[in-house]
């Protein structure tokens, strides 16, 4: 065994969640929930969006009273009345949204909440020597002077780990921590996790994804739909066993992809220059090619240009300079309806706000995008009975599970919200197809169903730009991975012949200036 | 599910309505009570003043004509996403244009004079309501702002056309235009009565905007405009002039109010405002923005107005207690459709919409609430 610290059965229990129940109107959160929590182990905690995870660490913090229930810390019955009394009986939370103040330094946002009732003056190099050494411990290097928005995210969330561990944490409660992260970062936050297990320390960690939890956890409690389905030992369990308990149903984990055959161009963008909406340069000379009959992944970290890249294809943003042709037209600063007929389909990393209208009934989100078609509108009419016929055969066929053609989209869960765009969308038979993150914040089953779905289009001859941040997803789907940072491509890569760290790296904006600007390794 | 799908969204939202506006009449009662009157007594004479034979009738549906119009002029902005609070100064303007026109006197025969004078009140209502809507679109000008500008603005206009009797045809001591021409105005509809032609174009008119919202892509777009800016932008409906075309529209409707007033009832443009145009957004929001909706809200508010007077006559009861009767409505309403944005709409959509939708499906969460995956429902920050 690595560490002397990890918990045989016979480590005592810190947390002790029994029976818990929250409900909230129209929705039972947490139905019945039990979490063991072992002193000195990482314990993960597993389960689809909208489980209820997060439902349940609020409870255990106090920021949600739980309806039924008992919890017990270190044994002893707890209920606290806010996270202040969570802190002092030894918890502490990294939320999945930090709640830290931008224009804070790194001190300031650490000693929050604890300068200490006793005096009213601060003792700023005091404070930022206790949080050096502090940082130094675990090994979470960060500059205590720093200012917290000049800091990228990763280390941003070290510095709420900080925090909890200032506040004199045993138990960490992380909430879906890699989320925002680089693969690169996600394994310097592995490291820091080991040192605090090693210290003795407890985690909660939080996530739907299998790999991490292979990765990380020494136990794993799966829930799905409010209720716990089994906790199992890391080691004496298996991908698809999780997969299966945390969905119901057994899971396809990776996609069947037959080599590709790529054709001509579909889509080509030249040396885009686009400026973002807070008149930033977003993209700075751009090139790209799709080809039909190719999944064309583009890699990065979140704000790297992804939205902006996305939008000006589609037609909601102007570039500042640079072409876009699809097929053999320039369609360059063309309008959303223009570029449809042209032969796009576009599915927005915005569900809510771009890809559906929550308020409309499914039939007209099937309009959306669609009102100048013949199969849909005779003049200003719309031919209401073929709607419904439309929509009724996308629901059967794209697996859309709603009452009625009539329902509002907003009823829908997120996965079938999505199925219900993609439906849209691969209706109009495109010749290309632009997916901003087809599967963020759907549930493992959906994930499936549209990753199968890119592939047929690809197979048949249809070019699928697909931009994600989640690495794995390019991984599995791409045929070829472009990977963006600044603004730029600057890696191409053939699928199956890159490793996950090469590509981290590139994300992290590192490898390029040895190579002396744009590497294609092919 | 049993009911056609369009009759039970809309059920709701009607039994709310009706719910609402029983608690605005029950607490009316109690100011009634409070003012020493007796409610029961009170009612019963506005019922029978609003609905007690025929000309009672006659009179509620005279006053419910401006307020059908004018509410179809807000409700075609709001379905925008729009705050038309000028539906005062287009219907004004309106009701002057049509006057003008009338006042004339061209020789023309009725079937152009009339058509005439209500298109021009259409088009001077049209006008007034695609001011705020351009300075929206091209400079973001917000149109509360613009609207009660025009509204003054309206106001002023009048008060300058209707003095310069050397100019225009009109009589500064009736603070009037010259009568309108008979063959342009809109006809009596009921013998003995007040009741014009108008009330029925206000019923067309309801149907129109019906089928325009809910039957065409036109209407379609101004729906999308006005629930999802950004959808609207995803699907390449031009977000500007989506809603210039819903504030014309909007005026154009008001615009029918005001020839209604001005060829239908009065005869000649007056200048002393009813305020129907500021009732009118109450009718809008009391009937939800729907056609069907503003119809009966135009009438229920009509019926209130020419109640007043027999309940001030019998029952004793001050005419003022209408103007309370009318903000009770507003605010109950108001009230109502709050709560149920949060739990009977919770519990609906709970019950209809995602509940089911989610328990059907072996793996898909159930979200009752309309609370999207990526906006992660999180407590506020620990207190600091
Ligand atoms: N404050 C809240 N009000 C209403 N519903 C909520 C609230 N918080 C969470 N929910 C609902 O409870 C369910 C579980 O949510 P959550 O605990 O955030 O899941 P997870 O963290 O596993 O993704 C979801 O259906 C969510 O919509
Ligand atoms: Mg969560």
């Amino acid at each position: 065994m690595a560490h002397p610290q990890q918990p045989g059965a016979d480590a005592p229990p810190v947390i002790e969640m029994l029976g818990i129940v929250k409900r909230f109107p129209g929705v039972v959160a947490n139905d019945g929930i039990d979490l063991v929590v072992l002193r000195g182990e990482i314990h993960a905690l597993l389960g689809e969006n909208g489980a209820g995870k997060s439902t349940l660490m609020n409870v255990l913090f106090g920021l949600y009273r739980p309806d039924e229930g008992v919890i017990r810390v270190d044994g002893k019955p707890a209920a606290f009345a806010g996270p202040r009394q969570a802190v002092g009986a030894g918890l502490g939370m990294v939320h999945q949204h930090f709640m830290l103040i931008p224009r804070f330094s790194v001190t300031e946002n650490v000693i929050l909440g604890a300068e200490g009732n006793s005096t009213l003056h601060l003792d700023r190099d005091a404070a930022e020597q206790t949080v050096g050494a502090l940082a130094e411990e675990y090994g979470l290097r960060v500059d205590p002077r720093a200012k917290l928005a000049d800091l990228p995210v990763g280390m941003q969330q070290r510095v709420e780990i900080l925090r909890a561990l200032y506040q004199g944490s045993r138990t960490l409660i992380l909430d879906e921590p890699t989320a925002l992260l680089t693969p690169q970062e996600v394994d310097e936050l592995y490291a820091v996790l080991h040192r605090l297990r090693e210290g003795g320390g407890t985690i909660i960690f939080i996530t739907h994804k299998l790999r991490e939890v292979a990765a990380i956890s020494d136990r794993v409690t799966v829930i799905r739909r409010g209720k716990t389905v089994g906790t199992r030992i890391t080691k004496e369990t298996t991908a698809p066993e999780l997969a299966e308990l945390m969905v119901g149903r057994e899971v396809i984990l990776r996609v069947e992809r037959p080599p590709a055959s790529p054709g001509e161009p579909v889509l080509v963008a030249e040396n885009l220059v686009v400026t973002g909406s807070r008149g930033e340069p977003a993209l700075r000379g751009l090139d790209l090619t799709l080809r039909r009959g190719e999944i064309l992944g583009i890699c990065g970290v979140e704000g790297n240009g992804q939205t902006e890249l996305v939008e000006t294809l589609a037609g909601l943003r102007r570039p500042d300079s640079g072409r876009v042709r699809l097929k053999d037209q320039d369609v360059t600063g063309q309008d959303p309806i223009a570029l449809r007929r042209a032969g796009l389909s576009y599915i927005p990393e915005d569900r809510h706000n771009r890809g559906l209208v929550l308020d409309f009934p499914l039939t007209e989100n099937v309009l959306l995008g669609n009102t100048e078609a013949a199969a849909f509108s005779r003049g200003w009419r719309i031919l209401r009975g073929a709607l419904d016929a439309i929509t009724r055969r996308l629901m059967r066929v794209f697996d859309v599970r709603a009452p009625s053609p009539q329902t509002h989209a907003r009823a829908l869960s997120g996965g079938n919200q999505q199925k219900l765009i993609i439906a849209r969308e691969l209706h109009r038979e495109p010749d290309a197809l632009l997916a901003a993150q087809p599967t963020r914040g759907v549930d493992v089953g959906a994930i499936e169903f549209v990753h199968r779905q890119l592939v047929r289009e690809r197979d048949q001859g249809r070019g699928v730009l697909l931009i994600s941040f989640d690495l794995d997803e390019i991984l599995d789907l791409s045929d070829r991975i472009l990977v963006l940072f600044g603004g730029r491509i600057v890696g191409e890569f053939v699928s199956g012949r890159v490793s996950r760290t090469e590509l981290g790296l590139r994300m992290g904006g590192r490898g390029e200036e040895e190579r002396g600007g744009v590497a294609v390794a092919d | 599910m049993g009911l056609p799908s369009r009759i039970s969204g809309l059920l709701p939202a009607l039994l709310s309505s009706l719910a609402a506006v029983t608690v605005a009449l029950l607490a009316g009662a109690m100011v009634i009570v409070f003012t020493g009157d007796d409610p029961v007594e009170a009612y019963r004479a506005l019922f029978s003043g609003a609905f007690g034979g025929r000309r009672p009738i006659a009179e509620t549906l005279v006053a419910a004509t401006p307020l059908i119009c004018g509410g179809l002029a807000f409700a075609v902005a709001a379905k925008a996403g729009m705050f038309n609070i000028g539906i005062e100064g287009q219907l004004l303007v309106a009701g002057l244009a049509s006057g003008l026109v009338g006042a004339y006197a061209w020789n023309l025969p009725a079937s152009i004079y009339l058509p005439l004078g209500v298109l021009s009140a259409m088009a001077a209502g049209g006008i007034w309501g695609a001011i705020p809507g351009v300075l929206k679109a091209r400079f973001g000008s917000h149109e509360v702002i613009t609207t009660i500008m025009l509204n003054y603005l309206a106001e002023r206009l009048i008060n300058y056309v209707i003095s310069t009797e050397e100019r225009f045809p009109v009589d500064p001591r009736s603070q009037s235009t010259q009568p309108v021409d008979p063959e342009a105005r809109l006809p009596n509809l009921l013998d003995g009565t007040r009741l014009h032609w108008g009330f029925v174009l206000a019923l067309v008119a309801a149907v129109v905007l019906w089928y325009v919202l809910f039957r065409t892509t036109l209407g379609y777009r101004v729906r999308a405009v006005g629930l999802s800016r950004g959808a609207a932008a995803y699907a390449g409906i031009p977000w500007g002039r989506t809603i210039v075309l819903a504030m014309v529209a909007s005026g154009v409707l008001a615009g029918l109010a005001g020839a209604g007033q001005t060829l239908g009832l009065q005869g000649r443009h007056i200048n002393l405002s009813a305020g129907y145009g500021f009732t009118a957004i109450a009718v809008g929001l009391v009937g939800r923005n729907h056609p069907v909706g503003v119809v009966g809200a135009g009438i229920l508010f009509g019926a209130i107005t020419s109640g007043a007077t027999r309940m001030q006559n019998t029952a004793g009861t001050s005419k003022e207690i209408v103007q309370v009767l009318q903000g009770l409505v507003i605010l109950s309403v108001a009230a109502f459709a709050a709560a149920g944005h949060f739990r009977l709409g919770q519990r609906l959509s709970a019950r209809f919409g995602g509940g089911s939708a989610g328990r059907a499906s072996g793996n898909d969460r159930s979200s009752g609430v309309g609370m999207g995956p990526e906006i992660e429902p999180q407590p506020g920050p620990p207190v600091l």
